[in-house]
């Protein structure tokens, strides 16, 4: 068996592929059984197979002090979902739930099938455990990031339906109403939320469609996303990605070897409330419709205005490269500011906020069109800060954004990202001490 | 209704003793001496006289003489009057045949039903009182036991379905349409509980139960139910079949009185042709082939069916009574599952996990539908279903379905 490496050409396997490991996670029996075991092994053998940095032979930890998928390095493809509780379900229905999407995640992410007999080695009368589309493929970088909504501590209706209520971070609620807003409820909000991101969309995919089989009965698919070309960056190796609207996105956005920007922007801090939170983040999710067409109609000048950046070289308006920082006191020609005061770029900055800042991980996503035969297109913002409020101060600062004249908030929701697990426990886990 | 007859040689579905109940029945398939203290029952035209109305657990004898004027048959149904326990077919007018069934704990009925069509007579409460008894026979009997009791239900639903459809294509073929469509989603429920049988044979199906897409698609002549259907609930002139997107006259105007008696005939020949069929030796060998595993295959293939058709409302398009279909469909499934059920539990305590996972499903979604009606006193129509309705029972059906998946493969460990 071979697997193609990026050039395209056969090359013999340096690891075990999801074949190959059949039986190596020895001991691992139904979903939630022997969490610790199965997925200990799997790491263990994955260790071999990660070799590069990036690209589709990258294999990410499960397990550790944060979650996957927040600082790790941005994958190209995302496939995001919101799921609510059932209503027949108790808190040992949850407990499960985590633990049985743990074990699923900790294998999937190092190019496992979701159980030991997998996609073809169980019984010829049952289904497969796993679904099987990613049988063959490589880890392809995968991670798979869990977060807890307001409503899973608190339904709409102020029931504590899994006795978790008074554990309910302060800040975390549903997000206020902001300027321009046009929410659709079925595409907003959820108990809890999945984030799988991978080089491989179909790795991606296949993720969210095990865990949801894997939920049934438990938890029901709310609302998810496919995304595409990301739109942001966290390690300083990676270029700066572009949005639809052709720009570089995410130039100043906080890199994975800035820990102390981390720790002062992302990670819920010791001391901070509440204590089980410490060492997760607050991620917002917010479905931005881009009016495609529209925008693709505006002059060249005019969207580099909007934007505050050149279009080609993603430079400052006040002059310089793409990294350097922008003048909001330089003037044009004619005395003007070189970055107008509506601008993106100057409403965003750090230096108008307070020096909030906070962690993006955004894919432009593509989803067919509307029945007016426009692109149904736009960004798929993905937020990770250490307190709701940053999102909340940054978003309210956006209100006159020359941009928004294009885009339209459709969805939303915001979830508390629990820390990472820890082998042999399942994420959350802190929640049910 | 699928559009492929898929679920091969056999469907599936059947019958009898739920977790409750854990019954372990037993078909006669040859005259037995009666013993002396034998329960008797006196089947009549009329009347089905049983000694006692009551018992006491353990192996019991029903020694059945039939005084009525046809060939005649026992049953002993479950606490639900849908279930059978036990019974005991081909009484000829004048002969005794012997029923034996190991009978647990519960309440029952007892019936005749002479003739060997429609709902029997006689029907009367029958008692079982003192300790749960334990299951006799070694796996290959009980096995068998619950196969012959599968086919027991099967053959109960189709003598049901066969004067049900004598009765709606009278009103069909006189012009009675509101009595007919009254009556159209209550003959189905017979023929949607065993669906998977009738799938299984070939043409006979498609005859019966193909929607006209289906038919338009396969090159078929249209017929059966979904062609009186859309007679009985004549599309307004800008509608558009299943399809959405043919006009619902195009190639189509309401049938004449000789059409009618066409398709009403085609639908009472076809309906007596599956009568013969699961009376038939082949019938039984199918069966007997396929084993428990068939049954079990069969209660998952009828949670596919409200899946695919079902739910989406695509089944019943001109009526809008697919939440009947729907029902059951799942009582069909629930009847076949609680046949296979002991065997999973058998199988420890991962079996009877499942066992208690597929319950719980089944409860779910039985007080969901609930809420919009009953076979009995009828349900509100697919239009009516809101969208979060059809969502609540998606995730149900999801709930059920996945552990329900796992039943086949436990039942053969």
């Amino acid at each position: 068996m071979t697997v193609e490496d990026e050039s395209g050409a056969a090359v013999e396997p340096t690891g075990l592929s999801r074949r190959g490991l059949f039986g190596l996670a020895a001991g691992v029996g139904a979903a939630g059984l022997a969490l610790g075991a199965g997925a200990g092994s799997a790491a263990g053998v994955a260790v071999g197979r990660s070799r590069a940095e990036g690209g589709a032979a990258s294999v990410y930890e499960f397990f550790g002090e944060h979650q996957a998928g927040i600082t790790t390095p941005v994958q190209d493809h995302l496939h995001f979902a919101s799921f609510d509780m059932m209503a027949r379900t108790d808190r040992a229905d949850l407990v499960s739930l985590l633990q049985d999407w743990s074990y699923a995640a900790a294998r999937m992410t190092q190019g496992l099938d979701v159980s030991a007999t997998g996609a073809v080695g169980g019984s010829l009368e049952a289904p497969p455990d796993d679904t099987g589309e990613a049988q063959g493929l490589p880890a392809a970088g995968l991670t798979i990031t869990f977060g807890f909504g307001p409503t899973l501590f608190e339904s709409v209706d102020g029931e504590d339906r899994y006795g978790i209520a008074t554990l309910r971070p302060r800040g975390l609620a549903k997000l206020p109403a902001f300027l321009g807003d046009d929410l659709v409820p079925d595409l907003s909000n959820g108990d809890l939320c999945i984030q799988a991101c991978a080089d491989d969309p179909q790795v991606a995919v296949h993720a969210i469609r095990n865990l949801s089989r894997i939920a049934f009965g438990r938890a029901r698919l709310r609302w998810s996303q496919l995304g595409f070309g990301k739109t942001s960056r966290t390690t300083a190796a990676q270029a700066t990605p572009r949005n639809l609207f052709g720009f570089k996105d995410g130039t100043a956005n906080i890199l994975a070897d800035d820990s102390a920007a981390l720790a002062e922007h992302v990670w819920v801090a010791d001391g901070d409330e509440p204590a089980w939170l410490a060492g997760g983040s607050y991620l917002v999710a917010r479905k931005i419709a881009m009016l495609i067409e529209t925008w693709d109609r505006v002059r060249l000048s005019e969207q580099q205005r909007i934007v505050g950046r050149d279009k080609g070289e993603g430079a400052p308006l006040s002059g310089g490269v793409e990294a350097s920082e922008p003048d909001f006191a330089a003037t044009d020609a004619t005395g003007a500011p070189a970055i107008d005061a509506a601008s993106h770029v100057r409403l965003a900055h750090p230096d108008r906020n307070g020096g909030i800042r906070i962690l993006r991980r955004g894919y432009n996503f593509v989803d067919g069109n509307t029945e007016l035969g426009r692109l149904d297109a736009g960004l798929f913002f993905l937020s990770y800060q250490r307190s709701p409020e940053q999102f909340t101060t940054l978003q309210r600062s956006l209100s006159t954004d020359l941009m928004n004249e294009y885009l339209r908030h459709v969805g939303s929701g915001i979830w508390a990202i629990p820390r990472g697990a820890t082998p042999g426990s399942f994420v959350g886990a802190e929640l049910f001490a | 209704m699928t559009r492929t007859p898929s679920w091969k040689a056999l469907g599936a579905l059947a019958a009898v003793g739920m977790a409750a109940l854990a019954l372990t029945g037993c078909v006669a398939k040859a005259d037995v001496a009666a013993t002396a203290d034998a329960l008797t029952v006196t089947s009549t035209d009329s009347a089905c006289d049983v000694s006692t109305a009551t018992a006491t657990s353990g192996t019991l004898t029903f020694d059945v003489a039939n005084d009525s004027s046809q060939v005649s048959e026992f049953y002993l149904l479950a606490e639900d009057g849908l279930r059978i326990v036990g019974e005991v077919e081909n009484i000829a007018p004048g002969a005794s045949r012997t029923l034996t069934v190991v009978a647990q704990p519960g309440e029952y009925f007892t019936l005749c039903k002479p003739g060997m069509v429609g709902e029997g007579v006689g029907r009367a409460g029958f008692s079982v009182s003192g300790e749960a008894v334990a299951a006799t026979g070694d796996d290959a009997e009980q096995k068998q036991q619950a196969v012959d009791l599968y086919a027991a239900f099967v053959k109960d639903q189709v003598e049901q379905l066969v004067p049900a459809v004598d009765t709606f294509v009278a009103a069909y073929e006189s012009g009675d349409d509101a009595a007919a469509r009254d009556q159209f989603p209550q003959v189905r429920a017979f023929y949607e509980r065993i669906e998977p049988v009738a799938e299984s044979l070939g043409d006979l199906d498609p005859r019966i139960d193909y929607r006209e897409v289906d038919a338009v698609a396969e090159g078929l002549d249209w017929t059966g139910f979904h062609r009186i259907e859309k007679d009985l609930w004549v599309p307004a002139e800008d509608a558009l079949n299943a399809d959405g997107e043919t006009p619902a006259w195009q190639d189509w105007a309401p049938s004449t009185d000789a059409e009618r008696a066409a398709f009403g005939d085609q639908l009472i020949a076809d309906v007596a042709e599956l009568n013969d069929y699961v009376h038939s030796d082949d019938f039984q060998a199918a069966l007997d082939a396929q084993g428990v595993a068939g049954i079990s295959n069969g209660a998952i293939a009828l949670l596919d069916e409200v899946a695919t058709g079902k739910i989406t409302g695509e089944e019943d398009w001109w009526s809008g009574t697919d939440l009947w279909d729907f029902a059951a469909n799942v009582e069909g499934s629930k009847m076949a599952f609680s046949l296979a059920r002991d065997f999973a539990v058998a199988k420890g305590d991962e079996g009877a996990a499942l066992a208690e996972q597929i319950d719980q499903g089944y409860s779910d979604l039985d007080a969901a539908l609930a809420a919009h009606g009953s076979l009995a006193d009828g349900f509100i129509t697919y239009a009516d279903l809101s969208d979060d309705d059809k969502r609540a029972l998606t995730d149900l059906l999801n709930a059920l379905a996945e552990p329900l998946s796992q039943l086949t493969a436990t039942v053969l460990q």
